[in-house]
């Protein structure tokens, strides 16, 4: 096995460095000049020039691509262009908010939506199936927009359950603010993943040995746990891995809409001020943990049946 | 092809795809009405003016009168009609979700086909490709994406030359989104394209003495058009989706009706004084056209599955 996870992760390195030339063409070539930016109208090109050097900008693209594939390697992405802090600070400060929102909202979501697909296998065509499916399809052709705004309005503003907006740092205070992201995340993601669940539960209940089982007498919830439940683990977990980019995507809405310190709102303010190294260095990150991600998965894959082997 | 021919049997004894086909195609006819610039003509209205009357209604928002035809989902911020950019968003939603899904289509049934029948460093590379971009979280490419885009715009052409054309924002949003979206529909068609190279008609056409290039076209990319048929309307609802919320964030349409604009102006003001009209109209205008694309979407792909036949 460690010569196969070895190997997927020499592997990973075309990606990685895929995306690093993506990120370099996207945003020093064809973006724009973050010192012009900066410096305003009129600047004195004298001080132009020292803050592009400053910034490694006035070297010509392939050294500056190079720099950038050092830092990715030693992983210091330098200073921040508008607050002048490290950025690796920047983005340890920034991990902890931004998972306190995805980690709850990735096992509440799974849970719920594994249940609530079971019901729906175990009733296939009948009543309550298609009015959980259709449910499932209702909530997923709402805005994730709508979700935030009517959730922050009805539940927050009007009820007064929850925050509206802001969070403190405690490990118990920041579930007040918490609360309302999470709930909305898990609300969205579950109409996508009940609907995949119960198609693969559907598959899993028509194979042979699950009316076998039924044959022999085994009680409704035996065969459900035992034997559906159990091979269906494959497909659930590649879901769980894969919804992780979406919710590192989808917490970059609900950060900026709570006002959550965490990594989306921290890379959509560094877009908005043309801070490149945070940029860089939250992209190559994410892209990390996604390669990182996908090698877990197949191992993963191998723990839960082990009629798989890697190799 | 027998496949496709039971498939649209199928899909023409379903009611509920017959309704939601009913619906996108109104939604399409009205987008090309506005579009065209007829439906201000035949209405005599302009989206962007004030529809009410006294200094102090334009001001703020008022609540749905019956006073005229105009005003039946009330006015926002500016005193302009919330039914009348309702209705007119629907051209950037269509605009964006088709033009998306054709290039996405476009671009990932071309890429899957090659890569999957030529296999070899061809396929290694498209291959490479398409899990780079995938391993970056789609919002934030999107994001970096529409910046980057429009930037590059600004450098290349005179602001005033596109805008000649068509809204700066809406091509930005089409090429972002364009860019991202064809991953998907490569992935799936480069399986089904090694499916094929080894199929009888393939090993047939090559006998014949039939050039690679006119096998892909002629043989491969007609045997998955069903695949980017159903890729196509998945394409469409992820960027109608999408535009909502990178108009939303700043990064999409700015001058035009937009439901992303509504929902941003209905947050940051109406809601605090109880005025839902704003966000109700764009969230149901909305909500109609993604839920319809959503059940044509499943009716498809269930007639298309042999499995339920």
């Amino acid at each position: 096995m460690w010569a196969y996870v070895l190997r997927r992760l020499l592997l990973g390195l075309p990606t990685l460095i895929g995306v690093t030339l993506i990120t370099f063409l996207l945003l020093n070539v064809f973006g724009g000049d973050p010192v012009a930016t900066q410096m305003g109208k009129n600047p004195d090109p004298a001080d132009l020039a020292a803050r592009r050097a400053e910034y490694g900008l006035d070297q010509p693209l392939p050294l500056q691509y190079l720099r950038y594939l050092k830092e990715v390697a030693t992983f210091d992405f330098g200073r921040s262009f508008v607050t002048r802090e490290k950025v690796s600070s920047i983005l340890a400060q920034r991990v902890g908010p931004s998972l306190s929102i995805t980690l709850p909202a990735l096992f509440f979501t799974t849970l719920i939506s594994v249940s609530i697909a079971l019901v729906a296998a175990f009733n296939r065509g009948r009543f309550l199936d298609r009015f959980l499916m259709f449910t499932a399809v209702l909530g997923m052709s709402i805005s994730f927009l709508v979700y935030i705004v009517a959730g922050q309005y009805l539940l927050a503003f009007r009820i007064g359950w929850f925050q509206i907006f802001g969070y403190d740092s405690g490990i118990f205070a920041r579930w007040e603010y918490l609360a309302l992201p999470i709930l909305v995340q898990v609300i969205v993601a579950t109409g996508y993943d009940v609907r995949y669940y119960r198609a693969a539960i559907v598959e899993e209940t028509t194979r042979l040995h699950v009316k076998t089982a039924f044959a022999k007498g085994l009680p409704r919830h035996t065969v459900l746990i035992r034997h559906v439940l159990r091979n269906s683990l494959i497909p659930i977990i590649s879901r769980v891995m894969i919804s992780v980019p979406f919710l590192i995507t989808g917490s970059l809405l609900v950060e900026t809409y709570f006002g959550i310190p965490g990594l989306g709102l921290t890379v959509l303010d560094a877009l908005n001020a043309q801070d490149y190294p945070v940029i860089k260095a939250i992209t190559v990150l994410v892209s990390i943990l996604f390669i990182l991600g996908n090698i877990l998965t197949d191992v993963l894959y191998s723990w839960a049946d082990p009629r798989v082997r890697l190799r | 092809m027998e496949i496709r021919s039971r498939a649209l049997r199928k899909l023409l004894r379903d009611r509920l795809a017959k309704a939601a086909f009913v619906v996108i195609v109104l939604y399409a006819l009205t987008a090309v009405a506005v579009r065209t610039g007829a439906l201000d003509a035949a209405l005599g209205v302009n989206p962007n003016n004030p529809v009410v009357t006294t200094p102090q209604e334009v001001a703020f928002y008022s609540a749905p009168s019956t006073e005229s035809w105009t005003r039946w989902l009330g006015t926002d911020r500016q005193g302009r009609s919330i039914l009348l950019r309702a209705i007119w968003s629907i051209d950037v939603a269509v605009v964006v979700g088709s033009v998306t899904g054709l290039a996405a289509v476009l671009v990932g049934t071309l890429l899957g086909c090659v890569a999957g029948f030529f296999g070899g460093r061809v396929d290694a590379t498209i291959v490479w490709f398409y899990s780079t971009v995938e391993s970056i979280p789609y919002l934030l490419l999107l994001l970096v994406l529409s910046y980057s885009t429009d930037l590059f715009f600004d450098r290349l052409f005179d602001r005033t030359q596109i805008e000649a054309f068509s809204e700066p924002g809406l091509i930005v949003v089409c090429v972002a989104l364009g860019a991202t979206f064809w991953t998907g529909p490569c992935r799936v068609i480069r399986g089904e394209a090694i499916r094929l190279r080894d199929g009888e008609f393939v090993t047939a056409a090559t006998a014949l003495g039939a050039s690679r290039a006119r096998i892909v076209l002629r043989h491969v990319v007609p045997n998955v058009a069903h695949l980017s048929l159903v890729y196509f309307s998945l394409a469409f609802i992820g960027a109608v989706k999408s535009e909502v919320i990178l108009s939303f964030l700043g990064y999409g349409v700015r001058n035009r009706p937009s439901w992303g604009l509504m929902i941003d102006s209905a947050s940051r003001g109406g809601l605090a004084i109880d005025f839902y009209w704003e966000i109700g109209a764009a969230t149901l205008f909305m909500f109609l056209l993604v839920l319809a694309f959503n059940v044509f979407t499943d009716s498809l792909q269930d007639a298309l599955d042999p499995k339920t036949h």
